[in-house]
């Protein structure tokens, strides 16, 4: 998917504006943070369990070259074959050779980040491949034509009216003309449609929540079971995901699976957790006969090496997302790329590149939520504020803007031409107040006047009134 | 940590360059309090913390800013300030702006150690009770950002205006979350930071209290001109002028007049 980051703000005055979104958003926000709270009230010691996480993926961080090539090991012992790409573009190439080796018409797909990352489904599509995703909210916007707005409810921008029409769009054809509203009535068409695919389907896709390097597993959480069937049906099994969801052990993975869930969705644990480790064994009832896991860089590496290391850790549960109010306000489909919210404003300036997603990063009023709940201790806001400083570094920033801070920089540094320049402000500012006409010429201000009220000022400094009379208080 | 010196702690007011430019009676009202809370106070020269560059990725304004701060303030027993944001700015972010400068970095880690936020100074530090005052109001308070998850400041206010006897403290919803003001973001993205105001002010409303408090002007101000520009009646004032009783002036962003 080619980003779109460089719209933000325009996608953000669109979606402030979107009625059918808002009310989405305004519905999932709420939930999602009562549930994450009602989830965490009956865990017992959850920072205990949040630390060992986090040192789960430290250690691992520490040395990924090493779990990568166990991970890798354990693979092959089992049969299956461990790909490594360094971009989305050898990424794609990989799948779309084992799909043409084994003569696929049909891929089916459960959800996948990093095939979104990848850009596969434009790729498959090209290539002549019939591609189905499985995972309802994924299936809803492949049917609409749109990316995901939200890594794990890919559809949550869209109301349930939406899907109905949709659903009723796309459906008559294949001969379900009735309009299903409730619930259970859209879930069970999708699960009508969705069989065929499911039976017909040569390869399967899905992502990876996890890589357990002892067993050479790759683990998906979901709680529709669509992942399950898209790993056993199909003859081949490809997984796309990428280095740094690899975990040592067995016992780690259900460590920081008490978190995943819990944060975001708010359940417990999901409806299903699947390992699959290789393919098909001799004896085997069902599975595929091919496994193959594709391992994306994609900038990763670089990542590890420097000063973003920590999103690595990154478990991709969605409670940052969740949590922000600019996310809250603007929703995912705004940030122009796979990912959005907290997380992605941190991650696309370092995959796509500082330019062209220079708001992102500055998007965001710095107050700290998303890493109050992030199960992984990331410092969002201190990342956030890292990618500004190499904008600034790097001149992305606005030559207005950078000027802007030097200049207040110099006076802030001249306590005493500062004090008299803040006293003319003062003094002008409280003229100005009650005179719209004049302050709607200022720059900024009419960003702030547009929507509130300009305040008023004293008229004079607090420094200069407290020289004046510094005991006034006593 | 130097202890304080004698029993009257001295303390080096930062006043903020928000409250210097927009309110001073915020600077008076914390000398007020600081003054009944037994402290010797300093207001020494000063501007800014260094925020706006600090979050615009500028680091070498900040550190000359961050430098001239420490210079001044780092004499007195305790640094207060009537803003969590700024104090977080003072409290985590100095010592970590220079890392690779060895003196500054010890001089900002001991200067964070003797920085405070001035409500929680006086809750927790001083002890401070509000002397006997009557204000039949009902608060609401609204819990910024960085006060509350750079420095933990939660209950401080409230006890602080649980003191006052004939003051009614309800609470709004989603008092933690953000107001929308973001320093230099609210007219960066002005249309964003007005939605989220308006989701801020939503909640307070709906509390009809007489007053919303908070501990930083900032978040004060961008809350006080939307709720004029809707026509509500709420007034606006720092928890300091609230606790001082000096309200005598007018809310946030009205005609403030003198102090
Ligand atoms: S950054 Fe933290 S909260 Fe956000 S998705 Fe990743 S792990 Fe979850």
């Amino acid at each position: 998917m080619d980003s779109k980051a460089h719209k933000f703000r325009e996608n953000a005055k669109v979606a402030l504006l979107d009625p059918d979104l808002q009310r989405a958003l305004g519905k999932a926000r709420g939930g999602f943070v009562d549930a994450r709270t009602q989830a965490f009230s009956c865990l017992d010691r959850h920072a205990e369990i949040q630390d060992a996480a986090k040192q789960i993926k430290d250690h691992t961080l520490s040395v990924l070259d090493e779990y990568l090539v166990l991970f890798e090991k354990n693979v092959n012992k089992v049969g299956g074959k461990v790909h490594w790409a360094r971009t989305p573009a050898e990424a794609r190439k990989i799948v779309l050779d084992i799909c043409d080796d084994v003569d696929a018409r049909r891929i089916i797909k459960g959800k996948s980040m990093v095939s979104e990352e990848i850009a596969l489904n434009y790729a498959l599509e090209t290539a002549g491949y019939d591609v189905v995703e499985t995972d309802l909210g994924e299936y809803i916007i492949q049917l609409a034509g749109e990316p995901p707005s939200h890594i794990i409810a890919p559809a949550v921008h869209k109301t349930r009216q939406q899907i109905t029409d949709l659903f009723h769009k796309h459906h008559s054809r294949l001969g379900l003309k009735e309009r299903v509203t409730d619930i259970p009535d859209i879930v069970n068409e999708a699960r009508l449609v969705l069989r065929e695919a499911f039976l017909s389907a040569d390869v399967g896709i899905t992502g990876a929540n996890f890589l357990v390097a002892e067993t050479g597993s790759s683990v998906i959480v979901t709680n529709e079971g669509n992942g399950d069937l898209t790993n056993t049906l199909p003859g081949v099994h490809i997984v796309t995901t990428s280095i740094e969801k690899v975990i040592p052990t067995l016992e780690d993975l259900s460590g920081i699976l008490r978190l995943l869930a819990r944060n975001g969705t708010g359940q417990e644990i999901t409806s299903y957790t699947t390992l699959s480790t290789g393919p098909r064994r001799t004896g085997d009832k069902d599975g595929p006969s091919q496994y193959h896991v594709v391992l994306l860089d994609n900038g990763r590496s670089e990542m590890l090496a420097g000063e973003f290391k920590e999103m690595l850790r990154c478990i991709r549960c969605g409670a940052c997302l969740n949590h922000c109010p600019v996310y809250g306000a603007v929703g995912g489909h705004s940030y122009g790329w796979v990912y959005s919210g907290p997380m992605g404003a941190v991650l696309t300036p370092l995959m796509v590149g500082l330019d062209g997603t220079k708001d992102l990063p500055n998007a965001c009023t710095l107050n700290g939520r998303c890493a109050e709940v992030c199960p992984m201790s990331i410092p969002l806001p201190d990342l956030l504020r890292k990618i500004r400083v190499r904008q600034n570094e790097e001149r992305i920033t606005s030559v207005r803007a950078r000027w802007f801070m030097k200049a207040w920089g110099f006076l802030a540094c001249k306590p005493h031409l500062y004090g008299w320049c803040l006293r003319i402000l003062a003094w002008l500012l409280s003229w100005l107040w009650g005179k719209p006409h004049i302050l709607r010429l200022l720059p900024f201000v009419h960003e702030w006047t547009a929507t509130r009220e300009f305040p008023k000022s004293q008229g004079f400094t607090f420094q200069s009134a407290y020289r004046k009379a510094p005991n006034s208080h006593e | 940590m130097n202890q304080p010196s004698s029993p009257r702690p001295s303390v080096g007011l930062l006043v903020t360059c928000l409250v210097d430019l927009l309110r001073p009676n915020i600077g008076f009202a914390a000398m007020k309090l600081l003054h009944e809370a037994g402290c010797d106070i300093e207001v020494p020269s000063q501007t800014c913390c260094g925020q706006p560059s600090y979050n615009s990725g500028d680091l070498e304004t900040t550190k000359n800013i961050a430098r001239q701060v420490i210079d001044q303030f780092e004499f007195f027993d305790y640094v207060v300030v009537p803003s969590g944001s700024c104090a977080g700015m003072l409290i985590k972010h100095y010592p970590k702006l220079f890392e690779a400068e060895p003196k500054y970095r010890n001089r900002a880690i001991e200067l964070a150690s003797r920085t405070r936020e001035l409500v929680s100074f006086l809750v927790d530090d001083i002890g401070y009770r509000v002397p006997a005052r009557r204000l039949n109001v009902r608060v609401t308070y609204h819990d910024s950002c960085a006060g509350l998850r750079e420095l933990g400041i939660k209950g401080e206010p409230r006890s602080l205006l649980e003191s006052i006897e004939t003051l009614e403290l309800t609470e709004m919803s989603d008092s933690e979350v953000c107001c929308g003001f973001g320093g230099t973001f609210c007219v960066k993205y002005g249309d964003i930071s007005a939605r989220m105001v308006s989701e801020k002010i939503a909640s307070i409303e709906a509390t009809s209290a007489d007053f919303v408090l908070g501990g930083d002007l900032g978040c004060l101000l961008n809350i006080a001109g939307c709720l004029s520009r809707v026509g509500s009646k709420i007034a606006v004032y720092h928890v300091a002028e609230v606790a001082s009783d000096m309200i005598a002036s007018g809310p946030i962003g009205k005609d403030a007049g003198s102090t």
